[in-house]
């Protein structure tokens, strides 16, 4: 019977798409928690840099840095961080929209007169806006293979340098932010100018302290590395973001699996049982028509 | 006197020390027991960390340090051990 053998093939086509969503899912999970221990790792060096520079820029006045200059805005820098593999879900599809949804809010002008420029962390982003013409500086793709601080400072470096040299006047981030392993929450962060909120927050200690060489330039040498440790933050949420949503969306796709093969072993099985009993009921008829004759 | 060294990816050095040696940017400068409270940003250099058993050396890539109450903290950009 034609319709046995269709079911019979499709049984193992789901069978064989079930144990690779399983080992995808596996392979995320393992993943996924040296992501967030790397998080967990740069906290203290994060936290104690923040309690330093706040300690310190509390009682500076601003304009102490050049990366806390706010300017007249004529050119706009979005850093977009999503992954280089998709089958996680909505994960890039969503940072991707809200980027497209900021572009449409607040750069709209901007994008039209050419003056927004996108660096793209991750393949999809790459692909996404160098399909629709945006202007996307560099390729950071190989960024995923070999993620650690030295190279997403070089990024970052390129962005101050240029920041510095008047090339771009405001630079946003927008990546997602990992909160657990089912959870993302999209985030969009203004990386420069250094908004002021984070630079007089906390309560200033009252250690008198002895500043090498002078609390101006130690402000001035410590804002950088924040910077940096801002994106990386981001880069490293969003690696973690990105293995949670696929562990997720394995998981589901390997449960419907599981009820997909349910459902059409008991088809392949009613099929079977009518075949059969077809058969019996003809043999039987076929004998009893012998031996009536 | 308690030591930390702390680099973004990594926490390399906790543990209890006689004395530390750290390229500040003013020069190399020592931290002993008692040290007053200073915050100083670091040159690349090396540090020489005395602990009771043994010395240890490690070049670092810039970086900052803050001591308080013979709680030593160094923020160091990248270790490169040697």
């Amino acid at each position: 019977m034609a319709n046995l053998k269709e079911v019979r093939i499709r049984i193992a086509s789901v069978s064989s798409t079930q144990q690779i969503t399983k080992a995808m899912k596996m392979v995320s999970a393992a993943k996924l928690k040296r992501a967030t221990n790397a998080i967990i790792q740069l906290r203290p060096y994060a936290n104690k840099l923040k309690e330093i520079l706040a300690n310190l820029s509390a009682s500076l006045e601003d304009g102490v840095s050049v990366y806390t200059q706010e300017r007249e805005v004529k050119n706009v820098l979005l850093i977009v961080v999503t992954s280089n593999r998709g089958l996680a879900g909505a994960f890039n599809t969503n940072a991707i929209k809200t980027a497209n949804n900021l572009i449409a809010e607040k750069y709209d002008s901007y994008h039209k007169s050419g003056n927004l420029h996108i660096i793209a962390i991750g393949k999809k982003a790459q692909d996404y806006y160098e399909k629709r013409n945006y202007n996307v500086i560099g390729n950071n793709n190989e960024l995923y293979s070999n993620l650690n601080f030295e190279n997403v400072s070089a990024i970052t470096e390129s962005v101050m340098d240029a920041f510095v040299k008047g090339q771009y006047d405001k630079v946003e981030v927008v990546y997602n932010q990992f909160k657990n392993a089912a959870m993302q929450i999209l985030t969009v962060e203004q990386l420069l100018p250094v908004p002021k909120a984070e630079r007089s927050e906390k309560q200033v200690s009252n250690t008198d302290y002895i500043l090498e060489p002078s609390k101006e330039e130690i402000v001035e040498q410590l804002i950088p590395k924040n910077i940096k440790i801002q994106l990386y933050k981001a880069v490293l949420d969003s690696h973690a973001s990105e293995h949670g949503a696929r562990m997720t969306a394995m998981d589901k796709a390997t449960d419907n699996a599981g009820d997909l093969l349910k459902k059409l072993k008991l088809a392949y099985n009613q099929a079977r049982q009518a075949a059969i009993t077809t058969e019996l009921s003809e043999i039987v008829s076929g004998a009893a028509a012998l031996s009536n004759g | 006197m308690n030591l930390e060294i702390l680099t973004p990816d990594k926490k390399v050095f906790d543990g209890e020390v006689i004395s530390v040696t750290v390229p500040g940017t003013m020069g190399s400068f020592e931290v002993l027991n008692n040290h007053a409270p200073i915050i100083s940003t670091l040159e690349k250099g090396q540090v020489t960390i005395r602990t009771a058993t043994k010395t240890e050396k490690l070049i670092i890539n810039g970086g900052a340090i803050e001591v308080i109450d013979n709680k030593i903290i160094v923020l160091a950009e990248g270790v490169i051990e040697s």
